[in-house]
């Protein structure tokens, strides 16, 4: 068995002709979680659905498991993707179907286990992320945490080797946020997974990640442990970490200047 | 000048392409099919949503349409004197045009804009892009129970229309008016034959029923992920899919009913 569950290499992706990540290297070892941090709009998610072999690489390798995504077909995917669970920022609950549903969508569709067993290992995945007692709410019923923690709870139904959490603190109030960072690294821990964390929320995930990767402008700008970036000189990574308004990262969209625009001066 | 013509071309490269989208969508939900096979119950639960539900608004139509059937056909057929003919004259209208044209543009705007809608907010709020995520194949999981459940609904709700107009026709003929009971309906079924009329019926609605549902999950399956792109292709679907019933409707009838 590798070290390595998720090893990216040199790794170009653009949308239409407009460059989106432009070199990225990324390993993530068996039982770490690694968080990926960067502005808004530098292509995080799209990092995820690389992984997830949602879209293909322009170019560069992507791995999963000693496994190469650029060659495999659908089915090779699809089987990959049954040991990977992915939670999507708004959770992406099905609508249509109750709490218990969701979790157990995945064990009805791959596996043929009988309903007393599906109900067994729904109401653990449930209570695993302390929401046994909700099994019997549609997710309209649910609040923005809820829903999420329903779908780490679907997510995990495989018992999968990968989760990847886009933006999971997201909105969250900080004693959910302190319970939903506490979750992930115990569902990794406990579960012996590998966790891919988008975040935003710095202070958070540095108290619980094995490792940070910086993205600015299409390639890792930065990377280390979380002492090591806490630590850290470079200027991306202090104005980040700190929430400084202006440092190599601007607030502003690039615009005309000020002045300008409120046609006070004439250029 | 020169504009408007690159704009012409656009639009028609824009359309033929979309065109192959949805026969793209249209191939593959045939090849995902074997699901239904497999686990009837899926498509069950889209012949409940899309048939059963839908069964007021048909039955009710129904019955005012074979209601005005009634008066009017009598009106026109006792200035000949042949009032006796109104039961062929209902139950032909209904059984080769009426039951299977408006079952399916009343099918159109309940069932297949809410085919539309829910597929494209599944889409909008990443429903189907978690579904892939979790190794399911949506066209197989969502698309083609929708399309077999639709598609086999829509033959029975014309038939339940066309004969809920008969109902109607004799309501009014018969109860109202007073046309002779044993004419109305002995005159009725000497005049509609099986083959003729009412298979030839079905298989009109059976040709709506793919065009219907057809253009609904694929309005769904390509609309914009935004609140404003799925109330468009609501919209779209629901105008679409009445001219295609329309414009097909005259097609099969020019094949069908020639020199009959
Ligand atoms: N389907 C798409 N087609 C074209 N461009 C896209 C598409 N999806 C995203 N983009 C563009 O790619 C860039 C990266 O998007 P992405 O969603 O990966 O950013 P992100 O880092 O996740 O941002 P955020 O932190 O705000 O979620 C954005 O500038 C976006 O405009
Ligand atoms: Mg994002």
């Amino acid at each position: 068995m590798r070290d390595n569950l998720v090893e990216i290499r040199g790794l170009h992706f653009a949308y239409g002709n407009r460059p989106i990540l432009k070199g990225i290297d990324l390993t993530a070892r068996r039982g770490q979680v690694i968080a990926i941090m960067g502005s808004s709009g530098c292509g995080k998610t799209t990092l995820l659905r690389l992984i997830g072999g949602s879209v293909r690489p322009t170019q560069g390798s992507v791995e999963v498991d000693g496994q190469s995504l650029t060659g495999l077909d659908q089915d090779g995917l699809y089987r990959l993707r049954r040991r990977m669970g992915m939670l999507f920022q708004f959770g992406a609950l099905f609508t249509d179907m109750s709490v218990f549903d969701n979790v157990a969508f995945q064990l009805r569709e791959h596996t043929n286990l009988p309903e007393p067993m599906i109900r067994d290992l729904v109401l653990m995945k449930l209570n695993a992320v302390g929401l046994r007692g909700a099994h019997g709410l549609m997710p309209a019923e649910l609040s923005g945490g809820m829903a999420r923690r329903v779908a780490l709870a679907r997510a995990i139904a495989l018992d999968p080797m990968l989760i990847m959490y886009d933006e999971p603190f997201a909105g969250l109030d900080p004693i959910s946020l302190g319970v939903t960072g506490n979750l992930i690294r115990r569902l990794t821990d406990t579960l012996g997974l590998t966790s891919i964390v988008v975040t935003h929320d710095v202070q958070e995930s540095l108290k619980m990640v094995d490792y940070v990767y910086f993205i600015s402008d299409g390639v890792v700008e930065a990377r280390g442990t979380a002492a090591e970036i806490k630590s850290s000189g470079l200027p991306f990574v202090h104005q980040f970490v700190h929430g400084e308004e202006d440092g190599p990262v601007p607030f502003h969209y690039p615009a005309e200047p000020y002045g300008v625009d409120l046609g006070l001066n004439h250029a | 000048m020169l504009d408007g013509v690159r704009k012409l071309g656009q639009h028609s490269i824009d359309g033929v392409w979309r065109l192959g989208v949805a026969m793209r969508l249209f191939a593959l939900t045939l090849l995902h099919s074997g699901i239904c096979l497999r686990r009837p119950q899926l498509v069950m639960r889209e012949i409940f949503t899309a048939g059963v539900l839908s069964l007021i608004i048909i039955v009710v139509s129904g019955l005012f349409v074979g209601m005005v059937l009634g008066l009017q056909g009598y009106e026109t057929l006792q200035k000949y004197g042949s009032e006796s003919a109104l039961g062929s004259l209902v139950a032909l209208s209904l059984v080769r045009e009426l039951g299977p044209v408006l079952a399916a543009l009343l099918f159109a705007s309940r069932a297949g804009s809410a085919i539309t809608a829910e597929i494209g907010l599944m889409k909008a709020t990443e429903q189907i892009a978690a579904m892939e995520m979790m190794a399911v194949d949506p066209i197989a999981r969502v698309v083609a129970p929708r399309f077999w459940g639709a598609l086999i609904s829509m033959p029975l709700l014309a038939a339940m229309f066309s004969a809920m107009g008969i109902m109607g026709g004799y309501l009014v003929g018969v109860v109202l008016i007073g046309v002779d009971e044993g004419s109305f309906w002995s005159q009725m079924q000497a005049a509609v034959d099986f083959r003729q009329d009412i298979l030839n019926g079905v298989i009109k609605s059976g040709v709506f029923g793919v065009a219907v549902t057809g253009i609904a999950l694929f309005e769904g399956y390509d609309a914009p992920p935004t609140a404003e792109g799925v109330s468009r292709a609501t919209t779209r679907t629901v105008v679409t899919s009445s001219l295609a019933i329309l414009a097909l409707d005259f097609v099969l009838t020019a094949f069908m009913f020639r020199g009959a």
